[in-house]
């Protein structure tokens, strides 16, 4: 299957996510600029990480109004899997694909580490493959990672079960030391209510070998890969 | 007679003498905008005026040398058709100045120096040195130049892998920030920064010039004082996002072959830029300010080209090609502005709407600037601070001295800092900062790369040659930990004001203890920088010559760190330990002296022992190796402990000689050369110490890893024994303190 890598400049986790699915993985992909039009047929979209257009303003508040963001809303709305990753979670809620919005760490300082999360919910194409609560070693590495939302809208999110990862101690349990930028609820990481649109502040791409340091962000890639193949895609390679 | 007045010509940094010999090179009076461009050029940043001829004496030849000092940065070969481009580089005037900009546009400044050459940049380090942080503009300052360092490199994408920060009174009113920058790029395409060939364009791109940073590089060579604020202006402003497009950019503009040279603006922008490439290509370069994208009107000639506005980058492309390399810019959103031409008089010519306003010889302004040869002298101080005579007996127990050590922020986790750098961007990090030399892979082959920057101003403060080894020793000496073979260095030499013959000695007696280390470990100097000036009020930093050595690992599945990796091991001392309290952290934190002679060193020694761990590592026969320095044997050791999930260790140490009331002190907390704490596995413990024998290193069994506690004992005396996970707290949460961290 095809993954494109959106390139927006100031993007600077793409080779990340490249190398994830690309050289670990062994799948098919491709960085897609972000003044084109068109994804080339990809099966999957990742927005990756980085400082899209230096993010002097909000994060993510111009980089929604790239080309290519018309051809990610059609392949979203057609039921294809996007997976936004940090500023790619950032640009997401820009576009209004996702809901909430991500301000300032509490600590109000970069923070890049491993932290944990657990999985809470299976049932989208990127946590497919994952066991049911499973914790995650995940780096982070963000200054404004702290989700935040209105109390209905979380409500909301809560009974649609749009709340996919949240942060955890080594245990899995949720405490708020273990939550590293002060996010509402310790979430970490959302999807919309179709399910197909994927929003997380950890970088799994940046734990896929042990080399690293962990490989526990590869079970995310794998999932899509699996609902793939289980055709459980519903736009699949829907030209968009 | 000149003619401008004394008070012009001191603004501009520039003597009487210095001035005729203007007069003479240009065969009459310079105008302004030319006597400007000389002081930029002829300052100490830019010229090494007073450092060139000490540095002519480094070794900087080798087989693996691609590139030696002269260029942007230099580069190694590592094999696999690739090179390692590597520099470091100080920002420290501005960074006291302006911290969080002055630190930013610092690593903006090494990373230019590396793409420049055609390399990407894989992996920053930095050396910091601050005063004591109990001083609350101390703490400010710190935590600028850290989120300085942060802001820039985090955006643009380049991993912060490791570094070095000490802390000392010296440093309060001249902070150092030394960026080093490691990249990557064929062995045989590294791009030279030389203008050639008569006709083809001159290309600028990157930000517009503004009046910022005009004299950064003659701020850069002149004492602070009180007034030093004031000098603000010539901080400039950082704009990571210009530097990320620009570094794409480029790297495909010199995939395509149609450049013939190019250079960043760095001190002494343009001027700098265009006569350089000049001199270095035998050309000239005939340039019009008009065509200079500005960004605030009304500038003249003389500011245009003296602006240091950062996030500019000159090139020469071939006549003919000049669509292609426009086309490559506009996809990145970049103007490329035709400026100029190469021409073949070798003259630096500088028009106005065609007009010209300054014209001189690109050599007059590079190769024959003034060189002085100093006059040195032997510090007074030296003598006196040599002699260490301690007190009776220690004024504090070892396991409180051991306490007092492990929280000392020259010693503490440095997990503050780090957590606020991107560590881990492009997924090549293989050793995280904190856990020994910064190590990352090269893709595309079964390589890693080790670095490690190293420097102890205590040290040189007491022996400047003797501080100068240890820090060359101790920077090699991390990267083979990791088992990296060291194949190339860079140095930062930070000293005060070389007109004055004490600082001038300090200066000549680093670099010829840089030069005896160098040659004796064979490590090749491929450039560096020099910051001089260093000094408030009269008062100079300790000479801190600050060593990045790069280390080549053949298989990256070999990798070491420093942590122990399970119970049970044997630990194993490698070199010996001496009575050698003089210049330590324990003096210092404990009896609040500095004093006394650095520990000795023997190079070959110190050879062996780096060429046994390489030999080693790649056997597969450790499991964990750390040097051991600041704090002594027994801080190595419990650091050895620390992130292993609680693995403690159990050993025995023989007291060193002489015996009396400093005896165990000494055993614990001397910080003697050459010694390693190497960790392993039981059934590889007696073929290790056969090839320790086999290359001459002293190895001592001296207990095991294993149990939850710290627990050291010395001829039987049990001398600290505390549970790991209490030293890893107080070690770990001790900087955070001085910030008031919230519990988040």
């Amino acid at each position: 299957m095809k993954f494109a890598v959106v390139v927006f400049p100031g993007s600077n986790c793409d080779h990340d996510a490249y190398y994830a699915v690309k050289d670990v993985l062994g799948q098919d992909a491709e960085f897609v600029w972000h003044k084109e039009a068109d994804l080339r047929g990809a099966d999957v979209v990742i927005l990756p990480g980085g400082f899209s257009h230096g993010d002097y303003l909000r994060t993510g508040a111009i980089a929604r109004f790239s080309p290519v963001m018309d051809a990610v809303r059609k392949f979203a709305a057609a039921g294809g899997p996007v997976l936004g990753i940090c500023n790619g979670f950032q640009i997401l809620l820009e576009a209004g694909l996702l809901p909430g919005a991500l301000l300032r760490n509490r600590g109000l300082k970069f923070r890049c580490e491993h932290v944990h999360v657990r999985v809470e919910q299976t049932d989208t194409p990127f946590t497919l493959a994952c066991r049911p609560h499973q914790v995650l070693r995940i780096p982070i590495a963000h200054g404004e990672g702290n989700y935040f939302t209105t109390p209905d809208e979380l409500r909301k999110m809560e009974q649609n079960r749009q709340i996919l990862f949240r942060y955890v101690n080594e245990s899995g349990v949720v405490t708020d030391e273990a939550n590293p930028n002060g996010s509402i609820e310790s979430i970490a990481g959302i999807c919309n209510e179709a399910r197909n649109v994927v929003g997380l502040m950890p970088h799994p791409g940046r734990a896929c070998e042990l080399a690293v340091g962990s490989a526990d962000g590869l079970v995310i890639f794998e999932s899509v890969v699996v609902a793939h193949a289980r055709g459980a895609l519903t736009a699949g390679s829907a030209s968009a | 007679m000149s003619g401008f007045d004394k008070a012009t010509l001191e603004r501009h940094g520039l003597n009487d003498e210095e001035y005729q010999r203007i007069v003479k090179a240009l065969g009459r009076e310079p105008n302004i905008a030319e006597l400007g461009m000389f002081s930029v050029m002829w300052s100490e940043h830019c010229s090494y005026k007073s450092s060139r001829v000490h540095l002519r004496n480094l070794p900087t030849a080798g087989p693996r040398v691609l590139q030696g000092p002269g260029e942007n940065a230099g580069a190694v070969d590592i094999g696999d058709g690739l090179a390692a481009v590597f520099k470091i580089e100080s920002h420290n005037h501005p960074s006291f100045i302006e911290p969080y900009q002055g630190a930013a546009t610092g690593v903006g400044g090494i990373i230019r120096d590396i793409f420049t050459m055609g390399a990407r940049p894989i992996a920053l380090m930095n050396s910091l040195r601050f005063g004591e942080l109990d001083d609350p503009r101390v703490r400010r300052n710190m935590e600028g130049v850290v989120a300085g360092i942060a802001g820039y490199g985090n955006s643009i994408g380049i991993p912060t892998v490791g570094g070095e920060i000490a802390f000392d009174d010296c440093y309060a009113g001249n902070p150092l920030v030394n960026v080093f920058c490691l990249g990557l790029s064929r062995a045989d395409e590294i791009v030279k920064g030389v203008a050639k060939g008569t006709g083809n364009p001159v290309y600028y791109v990157g930000s517009k010039t503004g009046r910022d940073g005009i004299h950064g590089a003659t701020m850069a060579s002149a004492e602070f004082d009180e007034n030093s604020a004031e000098k603000r202006p010539a901080v400039q402003v950082g704009d990571p996002f210009m530097e990320k497009l620009l570094l794409e950019a480029c790297l495909e503009v010199m995939q395509s072959d149609a450049l013939v040279g190019i250079q960043d603006m760095g001190a002494a922008g343009l001027t700098c830029s265009t006569c350089e490439m000049g001199s270095r290509g035998g050309a000239g370069i005939d340039i019009d300010v008009t065509r200079v994208p500005q960004r605030e009107t009304g500038m003249t000639p003389y500011e245009i080209m003296l602006s240091e506005s950062q996030e500019r980058m000159l090139l020469v492309v071939k006549r003919g090609r000049e669509r292609e390399v426009e086309e490559i810019f506009e996809k990145w959103d970049l103007h490329a502005a035709h400026i100029g031409e190469v021409t073949d008089d070798g003259l630096m010519r500088v028009r106005e709407r065609g007009v010209v306003v300054a014209e001189i010889p690109t050599k007059a302004l590079t190769d024959e600037a003034p060189v002085y040869r100093r006059p040195m002298e032997t510090p007074k101080y030296l003598a006196e601070v040599q002699k260490l005579s301690l007190p009776e007996k220690p004024a504090v127990a070892d396991a409180d001295a051991f306490h007092a050590l492990l929280a000392s922020p020259a010693i503490a986790s440095k997990r503050w800092v780090y957590r606020q750098y991107d560590h881990m961007v492009r997924t090549n990090t293989l050793v995280l900062p904190g856990a020994g030399a910064g190590v990352v892979r090269v893709k595309g082959t079964a390589k890693a790369l080790a670095l490690s920057v190293d420097g102890n101003g205590r040290h040189c403060y007491l022996d400047p040659y003797r501080g100068a080894i240890l820090a060359v020793a101790e920077a090699a000496r991390n990267v083979a930990c990791a088992g990296g073979e060291p194949i190339g260095a860079t140095n930062c030499l930070n000293f005060g004001n070389p007109e004055r013959p004490e600082i001038m000695w300090q200066f000549a007696r680093a670099v010829e203890g840089i030069t005896a280390a160098c040659t004796a470990l064979d490590i090749p100097i491929t450039g560096g920088n020099v910051s001089l000036y260093n000094e408030t009020d009269g008062k100079a930093i300790y000479p801190t010559p600050v060593l990045g050595v790069v280390g080549l690992i053949e298989d990256a599945s070999q990798v070491l760190g420093r942590s122990f990796r399970k119970a049970g091991d044997a630990v194993v001392l490698l070199g010996e330990s001496r009575q050698e309290l003089g210049g330590s952290e324990y003096l210092k934190v404990t009896q609040r002296i500095v004093a006394g002679e650095p520990p000795t060193i023997d190079l070959k020694a110190e050879r062996a022992l780096q060429r046994l761990l390489v030999a080693t590592i790649r056997e597969g026969l450790l499991q964990s190796a750390h040097d051991c320095a600041d704090g002594g044997l027994a801080i190595t050791l419990a650091e050895c402990a620390f992130g292993t999930g609680g693995i403690g260790l159990t050993v025995e140490l023989p007291a060193v000689a002489p015996s009396g009331a400093w005896s165990s002190t000494a055993t614990l907390f001397s910080e003697s050369a050459s010694r390693v704490v190497v960790s392993v596995a039981r059934e590889n413990v007696a073929e290790f110490l056969a090839r320790a024998a086999a290359f001459g290193v002293p190895a001592s069994e001296i207990g095991a890893t294993g149990g939850a506690r710290i627990s050291v004992s010395i001829n039987g005396r049990t001398a600290i024994d505390v549970a790991a996970s209490e030293a890893e707290t107080i070690w770990d949460t001790a900087l955070g303190i001085f910030f008031k961290q919230r519990a988040a």
